[in-house]
């Protein structure tokens, strides 16, 4: 059994908007193991980067951690001050956003934003840092790194930015790695290279990575836990092959139903998911997921699910879970 | 069946920048010819910037083609008055956000192009159309007097395709119609789409970057690469038969969502970026990125051509690369 490396707990956070409280995070929790690849998938608004944002303590105004704990490497971030925060950030957790295009700054050259990194977190001075920002576009694959590090973001491609982004993330060889949908604003072949070249360097260096997404196919191609998020909601997780291959949640279920696959050799009408997302702003009383599920009971739309392990590391979130356990003559909550 | 749609030699430039001497041009398209029968569905993929939005656009006359023909169910329209074809073409476009005038209704949305076409009667007759139109989608009349923003993604994707069927049009383009939908939702839309094509017996030309929905949804698939198709064949024969190297690349490259099969898929991972249309590589212009690439491929550009079929493919290198 490797390390405990990422622990939350129970995390509730909630924005505090003058149309309401949108609680964005109600009650998540969370754990990642050393050199393991987590995917946390859902849709927009389920609390995804939110949670990740959490974890690098980027919460911001409206927003509020309400309670809950987040264990990392053995500080709890949420009691930590701003200043050892900033020291964490970039050090020992780092993260890539979704569009290369405006994560980096216009106005300073490739190899300036790198060095910035370099320079804050370690004693090295401008000629060090110089060399380690060439090391660091070698090992991200990128040609000519002294070329590149003279010139200006525009001047490099999608992936090549998010090539640089990687780099920077990787400037002080943090222990995890947070990827915001590090390949939503990519083409596919350039996606493939990307999603390659950080399982590449994860192996080389040993980190750990936190991977988000919609996208279920690169989940299931890279990730060995899955985190499935509904309405603010971990509903379900479990290793990738339970969550593919024994999904217990109705929501995870429904999902991987209505998605087409490119090697079904019929035809196949696809079953959607009815009804939209969740309103963050009016959150049903019970389960998120219940205005939408087709096996909605009584007790769903009044009281939130507990978790339940259904096997050893794979939980989820459904009160139909308990009735077949109940059904079966086993005990329940209830 | 007869062919509804037919495109010969398209092509369309864009001027960007260069001297009046020597203007510089993007070529968005180059040279392409496909055919759509009626009541098929015709796919389009490619990467961002390989031309398949301008196909799909110019293809309405939307954008004036530089040269090459467009016809529509055998009439050539390349240079005629749209007026009468707008009614029978109509497009869904990629941004739900983007697409729909915040400060008109919905019913006002979907009317206009009943008012343009003159189709209603009266006001009353109006009225009903935009409720059929509506409740056609998914949606009902109380929505028509209520305003884009009170809806969300997947609702407004359905608000452009009732004002898209509104003038009872026989083609559509539809252009990327679910990629900013959330996942659970994407299939809602799909299903809309087919079901639609069913009942009204409509033709589709549908673009999309995602190959696992085009798979789902066409008959048949044309792979585009920097403004040329590199291979058009019947969506099973070019899922499992693919002959083009850039073809076998991009289904390679498509996360399965399966973590068994996925992990048994060999990858072909292509080195490097899309090269700038202002400046296409001579000969076959996916060479610079192809593993095959001879000094033939730099010199003559390969011929579209069928080779079993319905199967087209633009290569000199078939048989070395299966």
């Amino acid at each position: 059994m490797s390390e405990l490396l990422l622990d939350i707990r129970n995390l509730r956070l909630s924005f505090f908007t003058p149309a309401g409280e949108v609680k964005a995070l109600n009650d998540v929790s969370l754990k990642l193991e050393e050199g393991d690849v987590l995917g946390i998938v859902g849709e927009s608004g389920s609390g995804k980067s939110v949670t990740a944002y959490s974890i690098m303590g980027l919460t911001v105004h409206p927003g509020r951690i309400i309670g809950g704990t987040i264990d990392f490497n053995s500080h709890n971030i949420t009691e930590m001050t701003e200043a050892d925060m900033r020291m964490m950030r970039g050090n020992e957790v780092s993260i890539i956003f979704q569009d290369p295009m405006t994560s980096l700054n216009p106005v300073y050259t490739i190899g300036n934003q790198i060095r910035e990194v370099i320079m804050l977190h370690t004693d090295k001075n401008k000629a060090q840092a110089n060399e380690r920002a060439i090391e660091l576009m070698e090992l991200v694959g990128i040609n000519e790194p002294i070329k590149r590090l003279k010139q200006y973001p525009h001047e490099l491609s999608g992936g090549m930015r998010q090539r640089v982004m990687i780099a920077i993330a990787l400037a002080c060889e943090p222990k995890l790695l947070i990827a915001d949908e590090p390949t939503t604003a990519l083409d596919v072949t350039i996606q493939a290279q990307i999603l390659e070249l950080m399982i590449e360097l994860k192996n080389k260096l040993g980190m750990s990575i936190i991977m988000i997404t919609h996208d279920l196919g690169i989940v299931a191609n890279m990730c060995k836990k899955i985190a499935v998020m509904y309405g603010g909601k971990v509903v379900e997780y479990g290793t990738t092959e339970d969550i593919f291959y024994n999904p217990r949640h109705e929501y995870t279920k429904g999902l991987l139903r209505s998605i087409p696959k490119l090697n079904d050799k019929e035809h196949k009408k696809l079953i959607p998911i009815e009804g939209t997302p969740v309103d963050m702003l009016n959150p049903p009383a019970g389960c998120p997921f219940a205005p939408r599920c087709e096996s909605c009971m009584k007790i769903c739309i009044s009281k939130m699910p507990e978790y339940v392990d259904v096997a050893e590391g794979h939980y989820s979130a459904c009160w139909l879970i308990q009735k077949e356990a109940f059904e079966q003559g086993g005990e329940t909550n209830e | 069946m007869s062919r509804l749609i037919e495109v010969k030699n398209l092509k369309q430039y864009f001027r960007a920048g260069g001297s009046f001497i020597s203007p510089l041009y993007v070529k968005a398209v180059d040279d392409v010819s496909f055919y759509i029968d009626k009541g098929e569905t015709l796919g389009l993929v490619g990467e961002s910037g390989c031309g398949k939005t301008t196909t799909g656009r110019t293809l309405l006359r939307l954008y004036e083609p530089t040269s090459g023909k467009i016809f529509y169910d055998g009439v050539d329209i390349t240079h005629v008055d749209m007026m009468p074809y707008r009614r029978k073409m109509q497009i869904v476009f990629q941004d739900p956000y983007a697409s729909l005038d915040p400060r008109m209704t919905v019913g006002d949305i979907v009317g206009e192009a009943i008012d343009i076409h003159k189709l209603a009667a009266d006001k009353k007759d109006r009225k009903e159309r935009i409720y059929r139109m509506l409740e056609r989608v998914g949606l009902n009349s109380e929505h028509a007097n209520r305003y884009p923003h009170e809806f969300s993604g997947g609702q407004r994707q359905r608000i452009g395709i009732a004002r898209a069927l509104a003038v009872d049009p026989e083609f559509i383009v539809c252009d990327e119609p679910i990629s900013a939908l959330d996942v659970s939702i994407q299939a809602q839309v799909v299903n809309m789409f087919e079901n639609l094509q069913q009942e009204l017996g409509l033709t589709y030309l549908f673009i999309a970057h995602d190959l696992n929905v085009v798979k789902h949804i066409s008959n048949r698939i044309g792979v585009m690469y920097l403004g040329k198709l590199v291979e058009l064949a019947e969506s099973y024969e070019l899922t499992f038969h693919n002959l083009h190297p850039y073809t076998k690349s991009l289904i390679s490259a498509i996360p399965i969502a399966d973590p068994v099969a996925s992990r048994e898929k060999k990858r072909i991972v292509l080195e490097g970026d899309v090269p700038s249309p202002l400046n296409p590589p001579s000969g076959c212009r996916f060479r610079t990125r192809c593993s095959y690439a001879t000094e033939l491929c730099a010199q003559q550009e390969p011929e579209f051509r069928e080779v079993s079929p319905g199967h087209h493919v633009a290569c000199h290198h078939i048989d070395k690369v299966n």
